[in-house]
């Protein structure tokens, strides 16, 4: 594999491929020197046309950690500002020698665009495309979920993961829907009808419109931020009217069953989506999920880029 | 291809150079105190608790035992598609102060040994590193050398030393194949 651009690509062994390699590097936090020479000399471009912290950061950590250079590109304060279009601001970071290119884009389908035009000889890492996939973000709710329900090894064959909240707007969404189904998890996603997208029922989990009669046959809930963001319509009669349906609190933690945990992409709608004594209880593990994101993305960019780099040759 | 190919060492002579290196290892190093064996992935892991096993057989005290997989140390990973990692186990306590011994099945370029102490570089500042080998086929391409080895075998190049172990492989047997042109 050259570029990650859909969750949709991996294969159980890719995939357990990813976790597994995640798993051997997250031991590097507890040493004195949090540094691998891996990635010496390589150049990893973080460009990012959408605001995000987390994941550029946990980005920028995981290239460091791997000693590669990383050069951060905001589109905001840059030449697309001024009006430079994506193959321009590709052929100028070819031009300086990126190895890998980390893509977040408002755009569903610009990470695609970016690998296969032939603009750029590096690695395309989606971390994030419109409405569209963020592979990455699924790779480290499997590893997380894979940490605590199945000792962190092998697939997630058999648990079970809702997914809920605003599905029509998410990429976590769809990455972790096509994901975990691949490692063996049976998903079903929660939404009221109008943040359902169109042709849901052609994706390969269960679809459900009530929470309290998922909540106890899970093992794993993960809700969705509503990103109002994208917005343009009114999706539901009002916050309150959302968070008493599709909001995760203390009383709709007493339907879960006792193991089940609690997972959140960040940023989180406290009181929306979710309840503040939830998002700080013992279950939630939004916490590790941020930390398995670096190990995870030093996964994906070792896998990547460690190996040969003649083209069409590396393989994960 | 499959032209040679020759037993070297059996399954007795296998535990026979175990529990010698393991001697080897005590004499040399006063006891066991202070002593850390290192396995590299994959069989050199599995040496390595052989040889603490015969150690505590000798000494009566449990030696730690640990693995270090040096794949993103390797001065090659450009020349072949990414590896698979293997774990790193140090035992609790860390290597600071310790003697470490680097345990490996086969001794070869000297590479792997390289990138094994560059690893350990990064992990703490042991008093003292140490290398045992189960075979010593030759061809160093750096300035590397065995403390504790198994067996010298004398190769050509173009020989391939296959060590086989129980834990791994369900049969002990050290064997040298091809080569012969």
């Amino acid at each position: 594999m050259r570029h990650l651009l859909s969750a949709g690509d991996l294969n159980v062994d890719s995939a357990c491929l990813i976790l597994d390699t995640a798993a051997q590097l997250a031991s590097v936090t507890d040493r004195t020197v949090k540094k691998f020479p891996t990635l010496r000399g390589r150049t990893v471009v973080n460009l990012f046309f959408e605001d995000s912290t987390r994941t550029r950061i946990s980005f920028e950590i995981a290239a460091k950690r791997l000693s590669a250079d990383v050069i951060n590109f905001a589109a905001k304060g840059s030449s697309v500002s001024k009006g430079e279009s994506l193959k321009d601001t590709a052929l100028t970071l070819e031009a300086m020698g990126a190895d890998a290119v980390v893509i977040r884009h408002g755009s569903s389908g610009a990470p695609h665009r970016l690998a296969t035009a032939g603009w750029i000889q590096g690695s395309v890492v989606n971390a994030g495309d419109g409405t569209h996939e963020h592979p990455t973000q699924a790779l480290l709710d499997a590893f997380t979920i894979r940490h605590h329900l199945r000792d962190g090894t092998g697939d997630l064959s058999g648990v079970r993961v809702a997914i809920v909240g605003d599905i029509l707007h998410s990429r976590v969404a769809r990455s972790n829907v096509l994901l975990l189904r691949t490692l063996g998890a049976h998903v079903t996603v929660v939404a009221p009808p109008t943040l359902m997208p169109y042709g849901v029922s052609q994706w390969p989990c269960a679809v459900s419109y009530d929470l309290d009669e998922v909540l106890p046959h899970v093992d794993a809930v993960m809700m969705l931020r509503v990103q109002s963001e994208r917005m343009h319509a009114a999706y539901f009669p009002s916050v309150n009217e959302y968070s008493r349906r599709y909001g995760l609190n203390a009383l709709r933690m007493g339907l879960l069953p006792p193991h089940a945990i609690v997972l959140h992409p960040g940023p989180m709608n406290r009181g929306m989506e979710i309840s503040a004594d939830v998002a700080d209880g013992e279950r939630a593990v939004m916490v590790e999920q941020v930390a398995n994101g670096v190990s995870i993305r030093m996964a994906v960019l070792y896998l990547l880029l460690g190996g040969m780099t003649d083209d069409g040759k590396k393989e994960i | 291809m499959d032209s040679a190919r020759s037993v070297v060492l059996d399954a007795g002579d296998i535990g026979r150079a175990i529990r010698r290196i393991a001697h080897e290892v005590v004499e040399r190093n006063k006891g066991a105190a202070d002593l850390i064996l290192l396995g590299i992935p994959t069989r050199g892991v599995f040496l390595a608790r052989r040889i603490a096993a015969a150690i505590e057989l000798i000494e009566g005290d449990a030696v730690a035992v640990g693995a270090i997989d040096v794949t993103l140390y390797r001065d090659d990973l450009r020349l072949r598609p990414a590896r698979a990692l293997e774990p790193t186990a140090i035992p609790t306590g860390g290597i600071d102060d310790k003697v470490v011994v680097l345990i490996d099945d086969v001794l070869f370029s000297g590479r792997t040994v390289r990138s094994a102490l560059d690893a350990l570089n990064d992990i703490g500042r042991p008093r003292a590193v140490q290398l045992a080998a189960l075979v010593d086929r030759g061809h160093r391409e750096l300035p590397i050398r065995a403390d504790y080895v198994g067996k010298n075998l004398p190769t050509a190049l173009a020989e391939k030393v296959r060590v086989r172990l129980l834990e791994f492989d369900d049969f002990d047997e050290v064997t040298i194949e091809g080569g012969a042109s």
